[in-house]
């Protein structure tokens, strides 16, 4: 178990390229984090780094309270689980459990116990003696967190571990490796571009853009309180509606549509507000209200996305399936629930009641 | 391609047995010679039955060799063979192996260029390199050894080509999770890509263990004790009869004992070579 200081790191390839910059980041013991961000964002450019596997360019990073800049993979007390599982294909299930503790000298007794046990915790005692290549990819993935498990390590790297996966397996892996880290308790850094996943697995977010942190937080903090328009359009799903508007006092206009804020404006001037699909609903008799033209629907059972223009600008609402679609509607959202983002950097503007209430810890970076 | 009818079934059992008889005809004759006295295939007409002599040629080719032809006893020839053609195999598939190892698994100043080096060399012929090799090698004092026999020929730019090729094939996370697993270099290349590498190593095996068997000109060149001739020199030696008749028979039998240890290789190591492809996988 350790605590992880990652402090200024930055990553730049030969030939200047800059992948990473700046990074801090502290990670208490038995914390489970996920890197998430757009493919190229540097979240794995970050955790190879933090494994070793990648030379760190600028900054350090410490692992318990140990610099482990210089240190081989090997020897950082970590374990890693890849995207393509990264098992040896000749060897059996049971000797790719085994592999790590052998090289590491461990007596014969205590990897039988351990590879016993992971095998147990994982169920895939009855595959001990198949080829990686007998297994299914569900399972293969369950070996690969069991040659990290077996490993008893300081810290769980995961590189994208379900992206190989079909998406009903991709939720139940989910469920468990959440299960098995609450369960181990050992810190844990995962890196993934699947929003979801980073929702329902985190502890705490890492949102990251071209190489640099967007925001970190609570995944509810960061749904709630996006800290950029970035973040705002890549946590949530359906993406939050960003639309420009104008503020004028206590008013917001938005195309030649305006309504009143009730006192949540947090500035004047042009804004882009956002809008979050399940925040809107349908307008009752004599509400003042957003004119909203239907393009088209999206059919998810439970709801429906709706699919639409307001003014010259799209936006998506979210229905339940039992609401009458008609070509235009009515649509009003409660003013507490508008997101101001400025309409020059993208950044969250402070004021409007619902900042202070929920973000105390949200941490926006400048 | 699936339909079953007699007639095409006819024409392709036809080209097929056409094509193997063209092949073969000349190695059955070769076969039938081996077995008949000196002078049979010198009357005009070719004899297609067996002969009688066969125990008399090939006892004498194998122990005294043939005394008319200057020729040792072939039995010391094929073992001189043996030997070159296994060192050649195992030194060519050690060195080329370790060096794609370092090509690909390491980043030095000069690697690229180390590589493209080794890959231009795949272009040029023994031949073209003869001369000067020989001079190198006679200087060194090493003619009429099995190092001056083996060394000059050992290193294989196809074989590294090829393990490159294969190393990189192999996903560069699986080299990374034996790092994470406390593998250093060597022992992710003993434990890890020698064993995923048994296939090619079995088609390498063959294929140069019948270069070595068939290396022709080099012998010829640096050995000129008849104790380190090869067997495929030894051919040449009795073919080559200045005066008198060249005794076809025991040359065809030497034919025959010449071209049956490559076709053993291949019929021992094919079943090595299929049962790697079934059971390696990447």
């Amino acid at each position: 178990m350790a605590s992880i200081d990652v402090e200024n790191v930055g990553k730049i390839y030969t030939g200047g390229v800059r992948a990473v910059s700046d990074i801090r980041l502290n990670i208490a013991d038995g914390e489970f984090i996920v890197l998430v961000g757009p493919s190229g964002c540097g979240k794995s450019t970050l955790l190879r780094m933090i494994a070793g596997l990648e030379t760190i360019s600028e900054g350090q990073v410490k692992i318990g309270p140990r610099v482990v800049n210089d240190v081989e993979p090997a020897d950082r007390d970590i374990a890693m689980v890849f995207q393509n599982y990264a098992l040896y294909p000749h060897m059996t299930v049971k000797q790719n459990l085994e592999y790590g503790l052998k090289n590491r000298r461990t007596p014969k007794a205590e990897i039988e116990a351990r590879v016993t046990e992971a095998a147990r915790m994982l169920e895939i005692g009855q595959y001990l003696e198949r080829k990686p290549k007998a297994l299914s990819g569900g399972q293969r993935q369950r070996v690969a967190m069991g040659r990290a498990i077996v490993r008893k390590p300081a810290v769980f790297l995961f590189d994208e571990p379900l992206s190989n996966l079909d998406a009903k397996l991709r939720v139940s892996m989910r469920g468990e490796i959440k299960r098995l880290q609450r369960r181990l308790g050992t810190t844990s850094i995962y890196v993934t571009h699947d929003q979801l996943e980073a929702m329902t697995l985190a502890d705490r977010l890492v949102v990251l853009n071209g190489g640099r942190i967007e925001q970190v937080g609570s995944p509810l903090d960061v749904y709630h309180t996006p800290a950029s328009t970035f973040v705002a359009s890549f946590i949530g799903s359906p993406a939050m509606n960003l639309v420009k508007g104008e503020l004028h006092g206590d008013k917001l206009a938005i195309g030649p549509s305006v309504i009143d804020l009730n006192g949540y404006a947090p500035t004047s001037g042009a804004v882009t507000v956002g809008l979050r699909a399940e925040d809107l609903r349908l307008a009752s008799e004599g509400e003042e209200a957003l004119p909203f033209r239907v393009d088209y629907t999206e059919e998810l059972g439970a709801q429906r996305l709706v699919h639409g223009s307001l003014g010259d600008q799209s936006l998506t609402i979210a229905l339940s399936a039992a609401t009458e679609l008609s070509q235009d509607m009515r649509i009003v959202i409660d003013p507490a629930k508008l997101h101001f983002f400025s309409a020059e950097t993208g950044k969250r503007l402070a004021g409007g009641a619902i900042v202070g209430a929920i973000s105390s810890a949200a941490q926006p970076v400048a | 391609m699936v339909e079953n009818r007699p007639f095409l079934n006819f024409l392709t059992h036809l080209v097929l047995i056409l094509g193997v008889a063209t092949v073969v005809f000349p190695v059955y004759l070769a076969f039938i010679a081996s077995t008949r006295g000196p002078a049979d295939f010198m009357t005009g007409v070719v004899p297609l039955t067996p002969g009688d002599q066969t125990w008399a040629n090939y006892g004498a080719l194998l122990g005294a060799g043939s005394t008319e032809a200057g020729a040792p006893p072939f039995l010391l020839m094929l073992g001189n063979s043996l030997i070159m053609a296994l060192l050649v195999a195992f030194g060519k598939i050690a060195i080329s192996i370790l060096s794609a190892f370092a090509v690909v698994y390491f980043r030095f100043p000069g690697r690229v260029i180390a590589f493209w080096i080794i890959f231009m060399t795949l272009m040029l012929p023994i031949e073209v390199r003869i001369l000067p090799t020989y001079k190198v090698i006679a200087d060194l004092g090493m003619l009429n050894s099995f190092s001056g026999l083996v060394i000059p020929v050992i290193a294989s730019a196809t074989a590294t080509f090829l393990f490159r090729q294969f190393f990189l094939t192999i996903p560069e996370e699986t080299m990374e999770a034996a790092r994470v697993d406390g593998a250093g270099p060597l022992k992710f290349f003993w434990d890890i890509l020698l064993p995923l590498s048994r296939t090619n190593i079995a088609a390498l095996f063959i294929i140069m263990f019948i270069f070595g068997w068939n290396q022709y000109l080099w012998p010829m060149l640096i050995t000129t004790e008849p104790h380190y001739y090869t067997v495929v020199m030894g051919i040449k030696r009795l073919a080559a009869v200045l005066d008198g008749d060249t005794q076809w028979n025991l040359v065809m039998a030497g034919v025959i004992l010449a071209a049956l240890p490559p076709v053993l290789v291949i019929i021992f190591m094919q079943r090595l070579f299929v049962k790697g492809l079934v059971e390696t996988e990447k």
